[in-house]
C-alpha cells in the first residue's frame, strides 16, 4: 500500500493516543482530540467511497425536503421516527470519529486504560433512561427549554437555555470541525481548508433542506456503516485467534513493549478526584447535550422514547467493546509487521500518521485497500453527521427559544419561525467553517470535555430540578444554571490542560488542580438552584410552584402531550 | 392541561401508585448503575493490584472481565427498566388516562 510506504519526516503528528499516555489523567480530558496531523498522499479509494456516501445522503435529503413543510417537520421530523431508528441516530450522534479512532488508538497504546475510558462514556445513558427520557417526551416540543421552562417565566429561562445550548454546541462544533480538517489531511490527503468548506456546505444542505428528517437518516446510515465496519474488523481479529480472547491477549502481551502492563490499569488515572470528576461530567453531561435531548422529541410517545435510549445504550456499549477488540487487534496485527505500519519501520517511532491511525491501519491489514478506504470514508462521514445534528440544535435554540419565545413573546407564526431557523442554519454553517479555520493550529483537546462539563453543570441541573423538584422557581433555575455555567468554564480554563497546554502559562501555574471542574460545578449549580428557590418569595415564585402539580401529572402520564405533538 | 383535570389525576390512587413505583424503580436502578461505575473507578484509583491479578494460568486479568461486565451491566439495567416501564407502568398509565378522560 502506497500510503503505508510513505516515509515520514517528523514526529510532530504523533497525536492524541500517544500523547495521552504521557499526560496521565489529562488523557481523559483529551481523548476526543485528533491533534495536529500531516497531509498524506491522496487516497482516491477513500474519496470515492465518501463521494458515494454524500450522493446517497443528498438523495435522502431531497426526499426529506419534500416532507419538511412545518416547523415541527424541521425540528423533530414531525415526531414520526421510531424508537429503534432514533436509538441508532442517538448512537450515531455519540459515536464520533474521535471516539472510534481515539479509543482504539488509546487501547493500542495502553491496553486496559482504553476500556476505562469507554466505560465512562457509556454510564450516563441509564440515568437518562430512568429519570429523563419519558419526562422529556411528555413535556417537550422542540427544544429542551420547552421542558426546563414548562412552568417558568419564559424570557429568563429561554435566554439561559439558549446560552447553555449555544455554548455547548459551539465548543463541540469547533472540536468536530478541527477534527474534520485534521482527519481529511490524514485519511484523504486533501487540504484542511477544503475539508472545512466541504463539511460546512454539505452539512448545511442536509439541515437546510431536509431538517431533522434528513439529519436523522444521515445519522442512521452513518451509524450502520460504522457499526458494520467495526463489526467486520473485530470479527476478522477474533477469527485469527479462533474466537479466544485469551489467545488474543496472550499474543498482544507477547508483542507489545509494555508486556502484561497492557492487561491492567496504568497511568491513565493517577488522581481519584479527577477520575470521579471526569466521570460525573460524562455521566450527567450526556443528559444535558442539546443535540441529544432534541432527539427525544422526534419519537411519537414515551414508550418509543424509552426504546430509543435502550437501543442507543446497546449500540454504544457494543461499539465500545468492538473498539477494544480493534485496539488489541491492532497490537497483534501491526506490531509484528513494523515495516508496513510504523515510521521508518521502527515501532518505537510510532504509527505512520500518528497514534489515532491504529484502527485505519488495521482496516488495511484485515480488509485490504478498499476496506481501508471504506473506514476512512466512514470516519469522515461521522463528523459530517455529528456537525449537522449540532447545527440543527443550535438553530433551534436561536429560532425557537430566542426569536419565537423571547423576542416575539410567542406571537409568531410557524412559517416565520421556520424562516429564522433556516437563516440561523446558514449563519451557523458559516461560523462553523470560520471557527474551524481559525482554530486549525490550536489545541482543541479540552473543548469536547468543556462541552460536557457545561452540559452537566448548567443544562442538566436546571432540567433535572425543574422537572423533579416542586419548589424550584424561575429565579432559582436561571441563577443556578448560570452559576454552573460560569464555574464550569472557569475551572476548565484554570486546569492544566487549558492554562498550561493552551494558554502557555508556565508548567505548574494552573490554579485549578484537577482535570475537570465537574465535581465542583455540578454541586454549585444544584445548591444555588435550591438556595435561591427557597429564598424566593416573589409573586412569580408562587406561580412557579403552583405550576408544578399539573406539570408533574403531564410528565408522568403524558396527558396533554399528544395534543402538543399533533401540532 | 387544565388545572382541575390535573387535580383529579393527582388525587387518583392509581396515579399515586404509578408515580411512587416508577420513581422508586428508576432511583434504585440509577443507584445500581452508579455503584457499579464508581466502584470500578475507585478500584482503578485505589487498588490497581486487585485488577492486575491473573485469572487462571493465562494472561487474563481480573480487570478485563470486570470492565466488560460494567458495560454489559449498564446495558442490562437499561433494558430492565424499559421492559417494566413499557408493560406494567404503561398499562397503569393507560388505566389512569381512561379513568379520568371518560
Amino acid at each position: 500500500m502506497s500510503r503505508h510506504d510513505q516515509s515520514v519526516t517528523t514526529l510532530a503528528r504523533i497525536v492524541a493516543a500517544t500523547t495521552l499516555a504521557s499526560l496521565g489523567t489529562a488523557a481523559f480530558a483529551a481523548g476526543a482530540d485528533l491533534g495536529q496531523t500531516q497531509k498524506q498522499a491522496t487516497n482516491w479509494t477513500a474519496i470515492a467511497m465518501f463521494a458515494l456516501f454524500v450522493l446517497l445522503t443528498l438523495g435522502i435529503t431531497k426526499w426529506a425536503a419534500a416532507r419538511t413543510k412545518s416547523a415541527a417537520d424541521f425540528y423533530t421530523a414531525g415526531g414520526g421516527i421510531t424508537g429503534f431508528q432514533n436509538g441508532l441516530a442517538i448512537a450515531g450522534d455519540y459515536m464520533s470519529a474521535a471516539s472510534f479512532l481515539g479509543i482504539s488508538g488509546l487501547v493500542f497504546a495502553n491496553g486496559f486504560d482504553g476500556l476505562i475510558f469507554s466505560i465512562g462514556w457509556l454510564v450516563g445513558w441509564p440515568v437518562i433512561t430512568f429519570l429523563m427520557a419519558e419526562r422529556l417526551r411528555n413535556l417537550g416540543k422542540f427544544t429542551f427549554a420547552d421542558v426546563a421552562g414548562y412552568r417558568f417565566e419564559q424570557t429568563p429561562i429561554r435566554v439561559f437555555a439558549a446560552a447553555g445550548s449555544l455554548v455547548v454546541v459551539a465548543f463541540y462544533m469547533i472540536a468536530q470541525m478541527v477534527g474534520a480538517g485534521q482527519l481529511i489531511k490524514l485519511l484523504f490527503g486533501m487540504d484542511y481548508l477544503y475539508a472545512e468548506i466541504l463539511v460546512g456546505t454539505i452539512m448545511m444542505m442536509y439541515v437546510l433542506f431536509g431538517g431533522m428528517t434528513a439529519t436523522t437518516w444521515v445519522q442512521i446510515i452513518k451509524a450502520c456503516m460504522l457499526l458494520g465496519g467495526a463489526t467486520f474488523m473485530a470479527f476478522a481479529v477474533m477469527l485469527q485467534f479462533g474466537f479466544s480472547p485469551e489467545a488474543m491477549f496472550a499474543k498482544a502481551v507477547e508483542v507489545h513493549d509494555k508486556k502484561d502492563a497492557i492487561m491492567a490499569p496504568g497511568a491513565l488515572i493517577k488522581d481519584p478526584i479527577s477520575a470521579i470528576s471526569v466521570g460525573m461530567a460524562l455521566m450527567f453531561g450526556t443528559a444535558g447535550l442539546p443535540h441529544i435531548l432534541m432527539r427525544f422529541f422526534t419519537v411519537p410517545n414515551a414508550k418509543e422514547a424509552r426504546k430509543s435510549v435502550g437501543w442507543a445504550t446497546t449500540w454504544i456499549g457494543y461499539f465500545y467493546i468492538l473498539t477494544f477488540i480493534i485496539g488489541f487487534g491492532a497490537i497483534t496485527n501491526l506490531i509484528p509487521n513494523p515495516a508496513n505500519y510504523f515510521v521508518d519501520g521502527d515501532v518505537s517511532k510510532g504509527l505512520t500518521g500518528g497514534g489515532n491511525m491504529a484502527a485505519v491501519h488495521l482496516a488495511g491489514a484485515v480488509g485490504g485497500n478498499w476496506f481501508l478506504g471504506f473506514i476512512s470514508a466512514v470516519a469522515f462521514a461521522t463528523i459530517l453527521a455529528v456537525v449537522a445534528g449540532l447545527t440543527l440544535s443550535g438553530a433551534s435554540a436561536v429560532s425557537h427559544d430566542l426569536y419565537a419565545s423571547v423576542f416575539r413573546k410567542g406571537r409568531v407564526d410557524q412559517a416565520d419561525e421556520l424562516r429564522v431557523s433556516k437563516i440561523t442554519t446558514v449563519i451557523l454553517g458559516i461560523v462553523a467553517v470560520v471557527l474551524g479555520i481559525a482554530f486549525e493550529k490550536e489545541n482543541v483537546a479540552y473543548m469536547v470535555m468543556l462541552a460536557f462539563v457545561v452540559a452537566a453543570s448548567a443544562n442538566f441541573p436546571v432540567l433535572f430540578m425543574s422537572v423533579l423538584w416542586k419548589d424550584c422557581t424561575t429565579r432559582g433555575a436561571v441563577v443556578g444554571g448560570f452559576v454552573g455555567l460560569i464555574v464550569a468554564v472557569l475551572t476548565t480554563i484554570g486546569s492544566a490542560s487549558v492554562w498550561e497546554a493552551v494558554m502557555h502559562y508556565p508548567k505548574g501555574s494552573a490554579w485549578f488542580p484537577y482535570n475537570s471542574g465537574a465535581i465542583f460545578s455540578i454541586p454549585a449549580a444544584f445548591i444555588t438552584i435550591w438556595l435561591v428557590s427557597i429564598l424566593d418569595h416573589s409573586a412569580r415564585a408562587r406561580k412557579d410552584r403552583a405550576g408544578y402539580p399539573p406539570q408533574e401529572v403531564r410528565s408522568e402520564t403524558g396527558i396533554g402531550a399528544e395534543l402538543a405533538a399533533a401540532h | 392541561m387544565k388545572n382541575d383535570l390535573a387535580e383529579v389525576i393527582a388525587a387518583n390512587p392509581q396515579y399515586v401508585e404509578l408515580k411512587h413505583k416508577r420513581t422508586a424503580y428508576g432511583w434504585w436502578l440509577s443507584l445500581a448503575g452508579m455503584v457499579a461505575y464508581y466502584g470500578f473507578i475507585l478500584l482503578v484509583a485505589f487498588d490497581k493490584p486487585f485488577l492486575a491479578q491473573r485469572l487462571g494460568g493465562g494472561v487474563m486479568t481480573v480487570g478485563m472481565p470486570l470492565g466488560v461486565a460494567v458495560i454489559v451491566f449498564t446495558i442490562a439495567i437499561t433494558w430492565l427498566y424499559i421492559r417494566r416501564a413499557n408493560t406494567e407502568f404503561d398499562a397503569l398509565t393507560e388505566k389512569i388516562v381512561k379513568g379520568v378522560l371518560k
